[in-house]
């Protein structure tokens, strides 16, 4: 049992001093942003909540946002499936488990630039592997610069390929937690594969799981670096997803009102779906 | 048993085939890269690799990124150790408002804060150090560590800090000697989390530098746009970001999956 104990402030402060300095102090210049419109000169003028209005009512946000909305649809409904599979067909004890754990792990310690510049050294029209293999041996047309179906594609399946090892790993620990008297006791059972995965594996995967989702759902709404230097938001704006929109409106034209204010409801959206996430996959803990 | 063993086979396959790609790049030469395609390197070269170790821009990128990645894994865990502490054992007013809180900065987009950081760190003149960038990173990679030690300390039982007390160890005494080796592989798992997360962020890391302690990652964006098609080079410094993270992974390689769990499942 935990006792109560106000001291315990103390402890906290150092990580309280050094993560408010980052998170509110930007946080309010950003809120400032968003209610003032600028001529440069650092000269400013109150504009209300006119930056949201905008932002709330434009199509180009809609877009980024539906885009974003698909995405990270696309990255769940493909990761979490295809990492239980493969966590469920892992070896269990032996040489080959750190064998896999280590390779498995690997795209994960890959700076998002370099998954970027790998996976567009990787889709090159005529140089690239995959293009020459799918272009030239199963006479595929592809063209990643050109299609915007193939953009989008490339953009899911590097995905894929960078974070199903976190399912993955998170499903994997789930799984040998389980004792082996669960196993035995539903082979005495005579329950099929199916019932040991639904009744047995399952349930004690349930919190790792939740952490897994809501880890993917947070990065993947956020992505920036890896679909920026894969595709720049191209062709067209076909993968521009809200964060590369975001960094052209505040870095590129430096519209800092509209930028901020727009920060501000991408930011409450993450916040909003987390929580919805949170709440629905620990319901039935709480009753 | 054999059959499925299949999974993980072609899984692992899928995953090494980008990989295996930009290393074979690196030991093309250019000429060989745009001539056309080849499975293997042709004319196996070594120069792209001499070009990065013999040129300072480069290699001062590698070492910029781990002097940053060092304090920023040394701050995280450093300050995370009390507070998770503290979270694990008492009550206290806000505690749960201030956890949660802490958590919430993991949910920002970078995107959000890139130009409200490069104003703060110019403002209190530390842009373009490595602390600049060891300090952004703590905003995603603190909570990450309390979240993770919290998790490693609540299955620490609460006797063993009762034992050490009535035995006449000052806290300090018992934080550093009993309880801190008693948790080292939470402190293990935390530090290497800091590590990942801090070694592939880019945008931050790249808004608060301009040369002093650029990192590699900016270095290799510079490469793409400036120099033309130097494809080899970019897959040569691309490689060798990979390794420093595969001998990180190596070490904690028993580790990773109960670090993924929180040590919460």
């Amino acid at each position: 049992m935990k006792t109560e104990n106000q001291k315990a402030w103390f402890f906290v402060l150092p990580v309280l001093v050094l993560v408010a300095f980052n998170a509110l102090i930007p946080m309010m210049t950003v809120v400032n942003y968003s209610v003032q419109e600028t001529f440069g000169d650092n000269v400013f003028f109150w504009q209300g909540l006119d930056w949201f209005e905008q932002i709330l009512r434009s199509d180009r946000f809609h877009a980024a946002l539906g885009r974003q909305f698909l995405f990270t649809f696309l990255i769940l409904i493909i990761e979490v499936p295809l990492g239980i599979i493969i966590a469920l067909s892992m070896p269990r004890k032996g040489f080959w488990v750190p064998v896999c754990l280590v390779t498995m792990a690997l795209p994960m310690l890959i700076p998002w630039n370099v998954v970027g510049a790998m996976w567009n050294i990787f889709t090159l029209p005529d140089i690239g592997l995959l293009c020459y293999f799918l272009n030239h041996v199963l006479g595929i047309t592809y063209d990643m610069t050109q299609n915007p179906l193939a953009a989008w594609v490339t953009i899911v399946t590097m995905d894929v390929w960078h974070w199903t090892s976190l399912v993955v790993l998170l499903s994997y620990a789930g799984l040998v937690s389980i004792p082996d008297a669960y196993y035995q006791a539903a082979k005495i059972d005579g329950a099929s594969n199916w019932a040991v995965f639904r009744f047995i594996q399952l349930p004690k995967m349930k919190t790792v799981l939740t952490i897994a989702i809501l880890l993917r759902f947070m990065d993947s709404f956020n992505i920036y670096t890896e679909p920026f230097v894969l595709t720049g938001g191209g062709p067209g704006n076909s993968t521009t997803l809200l964060s590369i929109d975001l960094v052209k409106i505040a870095l590129g034209q430096f519209d800092l009102g509209p930028a901020a204010a727009m920060s501000l409801i991408y930011f409450a959206i993450t916040l909003l779906v987390s929580w919805l996430f949170y709440t629905l996959m620990t319901k039935d803990d709480l009753n | 048993m054999q059959k499925r063993s299949i999974i993980p086979i072609v899984y692992i396959l899928f995953l090494m085939l980008p990989i295996y790609w930009l290393v074979a790049m690196s030991f093309k030469t250019t000429n060989e890269i745009l001539s056309g395609f080849s499975l293997f390197p042709q004319t196996f070269t070594l120069e792209n690799y001499v070009t990065i170790f013999t040129d300072p821009s480069w290699y001062w990128g590698y070492i910029n990124s781990i002097i940053y990645v060092s304090i920023n894994t040394v701050i995280s865990v450093a300050v995370a150790l009390p507070a998770a502490y503290a979270f694990s054992r008492y009550r206290f007013l806000g505690d749960k408002q201030l956890f949660f809180w802490l958590l919430t900065n993991r949910m920002a987009p970078a995107a959000v804060f890139a130009l409200p950081f490069f104003q703060l760190y110019s403002a209190v003149g530390i842009f373009d150090t490595h602390l600049a960038v060891a300090l952004a990173h703590c905003l995603f990679n603190i909570p990450l560590a309390v979240w993770i030690l919290e998790g490693f300390m609540g299955g620490i039982p609460k006797e063993l800090d009762e034992t050490a007390y009535v035995d006449g160890y000052s806290f300090p005494r018992f934080f550093g000697t009993i309880f801190i080796p008693s948790i080292k592989a939470g402190v293990g798992v935390a530090a290497f989390f800091c590590f990942m997360f801090s070694w592939v962020e880019l945008l931050l890391a790249k808004t608060l530098t301009a040369v002093a302690a650029k990192p590699i990652a900016a270095t290799m964006t510079k490469t793409a746009s400036s120099a033309g098609y130097e494809l080899g080079l970019l897959a040569a410094a691309g490689t060798l970001t990979i390794i420093p993270g595969a001998i990180v992974i190596w070490f904690v390689r028993n580790y990773i999956a109960k670090g993924f769990a929180m040590g919460r499942v």
